[in-house]
């Protein structure tokens, strides 16, 4: 029966046989397509997904880009609105500010004013860090080192870095005035405590062995503070200093928002008084700029002087 | 005991005890050890065979009793006591170079800096040669394989020409076969300085292949002083002998037979001989009980 069957349909319908394979191949190559693309759908949103290259490059690409896209889409709506809006400038409004700031003399203080508030902060900025990266640095080791600095100082070190900086901000501006003084003393009392935390912990980390092994090799005390524990500690410190230069912008741009007479963070807030968005919108990506450039150097010290550091550390 | 026997000892324990606070680690300990002696130190773990050697090392103090290393009490490290850890024993910014020279820059003085640094030079390269890796002397530790870390250790050790070598647990971390060359390369150094070496390790084979005395500590014994926790003893102490073994030694029945032995009276929780019964077999060892332990220690014997 069977035989007889199919010999009937080969000979009646050759034609349809073929359509029906036709289709089979195109459902099959459908489901191998759309389970392909599910794969690699589900592959991207999994923990197992390494992306290549050229893809962690667009991946890094896209928030900026949605940040810019909805800065344009806001922006464009309020200037259909209101062509002279202030809040949301267009990028030839921010020109023209910027060029008026950076190009042009002030007629008042006979001075390039961008010059002058950068050159302001950078002083501050760079003060405040380097006192707070000694004083930490001969603390913080002492801490490490010495348990009668370490029992002496600890208690008061761990109190006094939880005390808000930016509550005794006014403490520091009655006591020590608002001028330079001032503004450099906060940063400093902003980041020492927490650097001088730090660097005890890093010391602590160092191995007890490595100083047992100096001993046995009859180095004195001096010696391993300087030759073991010193060498071992300076790429954390850089580390630190990369970390701790954010509190440092936040507390020099407090300092300078309250009371100042230059200086960028000044120059914003007396723009905010206009509500002159062309200007605060790009001095923030220059202070940015500057942000990224001082951790770009200290990332580049570390890989040059301490690549021992970074090799163990990227295993 | 004659002074003169006694200074023939690098260490020498009578009665000691090492506890932190209620915690008795090491009791009543009786050691010593001739000059000249390869000791491997072997015992389970948490049994303070490590604290051993912190304590001979200066890096704690004991609890009572004596302890006297060339005949004089210790309280610090010292350039006298040699270290080999497991790991951290090479400084990770200084080169294979550098982490040599570094005891002779240590140890020298001010003018001494002036005019030795390149004998200070030659002499970490005639040891950086001798544990063979003169072509790696400008690499950083981390560019070194273990093998490599813990000759150049050695070498950072040998240079100070210490009294004793001691070693924790130096070749835990590596390979079967590293790890044998490494025991041979430490059998020849010891046999061209004959210095006093101290090699805790917690490989049995190890133990027996290398030690001219195997030393088992262990705190599964039994003294009378029931529910009382006690400390580790050195519950067998094994002479075997100082010429040196070829790795073929390894495969003999005697040699499994000594390990199965120590891995019995050492390491099994169940078997819990008694003071007296110690199989204590080397010539320096000895033993000093308390009359009461002494008595209960009899009575336990009698009883079995």
């Amino acid at each position: 029966m069977r035989f007889f069957d199919n010999k009937n349909v080969n000979q009646q319908m050759p034609q349809k046989e073929a359509q029906m394979q036709m289709l089979k191949w195109i459902w099959s190559v459908g489901v191998n397509v759309l389970s392909r693309i599910w794969n690699t759908v589900k592959t991207f949103f999994s923990l197992h997904y390494c992306p290549s290259r050229v893809a962690k490059v667009l991946l890094a690409i896209v928030p900026f880009v949605l940040l810019l896209g909805t800065y344009i889409h806001f922006s464009n709506k309020r200037h259909e609105e209101n062509p002279r809006d202030k809040i949301l400038p267009t990028i030839s409004q921010m020109y023209e500010q910027v060029k008026i700031y950076v190009v042009e003399t002030d007629k008042r203080t006979d001075k390039n004013l961008f010059v002058d508030d950068t050159l302001a902060s950078l002083k501050r900025l760079l003060i405040g860090v380097s006192i707070a990266s000694v004083l930490s640095l001969i603390w913080g080791l002492s801490m490490g080192i010495y348990p009668w600095v370490r029992s002496t100082w600890m208690p008061f070190v761990t109190f006094v870095s939880i005390i808000p900086p930016l509550a005794i901000l006014p403490i520091i501006f009655i006591g020590l005035g608002v001028e330079e003084l001032g503004k450099i003393s906060l940063i400093v009392l902003g980041i020492t405590f927490l650097m001088t935390r730090d660097l005890k912990i890093a010391v602590e980390n160092i191995p007890r062995e490595q100083i047992v092994k100096a001993l046995t090799l009859g180095a004195s005390s001096w010696a391993i503070v300087y030759r073991i524990i010193f060498p071992q500690v300076m790429p954390r410190f850089i580390e630190m200093i990369r970390v701790y230069l954010s509190p440092a912008w936040l507390f020099l741009i407090a300092a300078e928002a309250i009371a100042s007479k230059n200086g960028l963070a000044y120059r914003i807030f007396l723009s905010r008084r206009y509500l002159n968005m062309s200007l605060i919108i790009p001095i923030v990506f220059w202070i940015t700029s500057i942000g990224f450039l001082m951790n770009f150097i200290l990332k580049k010290i570390l890989d040059w002087k301490y690549r021992w550091y970074v090799d163990i550390k990227n295993g | 005991m004659s002074a003169a026997r006694e200074e023939n000892h690098v260490i020498y324990c009578l009665d000691m005890v090492k506890a932190y606070g209620a915690n008795v680690v090491l009791d009543d300990i009786d050691f010593k050890v001739s000059r000249g002696e390869f000791v491997t130190v072997v015992g389970p773990s948490g049994c303070g065979k490590s604290t051993m050697l912190r304590l001979i090392l200066g890096q704690e103090r004991h609890t009572s009793g004596t302890m006297l290393i060339d005949g004089r009490e210790i309280y610090h490290p010292d350039v006298t006591r040699g270290i080999v850890f497991q790991r951290y024993s090479l400084f990770p910014h200084l080169t294979a170079m550098e982490n040599v020279m570094i005891g002779k820059l240590f140890t020298a003085t001010c003018l001494e800096l002036l005019g030795s640094m390149e004998t200070s030079r030659d002499e970490a390269m005639y040891y950086l040669k001798k544990v063979g890796l003169e072509d790696d002397a400008k690499k950083k530790p981390h560019q070194l394989s273990g093998g490599q870390q813990q000759r150049v250790a050695i070498a950072q050790a040998l240079i100070m020409k210490p009294e004793i070598l001691m070693m924790d647990e130096p070749y835990g971390a590596l390979d079967p076969y590293t790890r044998e060359d490494l025991q041979m390369f430490i059998l020849e150094v010891w046999e061209e300085t004959g210095m006093t070496i101290f090699f805790v390790t917690h490989d049995l084979e190890e133990a027996v292949f290398l030690g001219s005395r195997v030393v088992a500590f262990s705190q599964y014994y039994s003294d009378g002083r029931h529910g009382l926790k006690h400390g580790a003893r050195i519950v067998s102490d094994y002479d075997l002998g100082r010429s040196i073994k070829s790795t073929e030694v390894k495969k003999s029945p005697a040699f499994s037979d000594l390990i199965h032995r120590i891995r019995h009276e050492s390491f099994e929780p169940k078997f819990c001989q008694s003071v007296k019964a110690f199989n204590q077999t080397h010539p320096d060892s000895f033993m000093t009980l308390t009359e009461e332990q002494g008595a209960v220690a009899a009575e336990v014997v009698e009883s079995i």
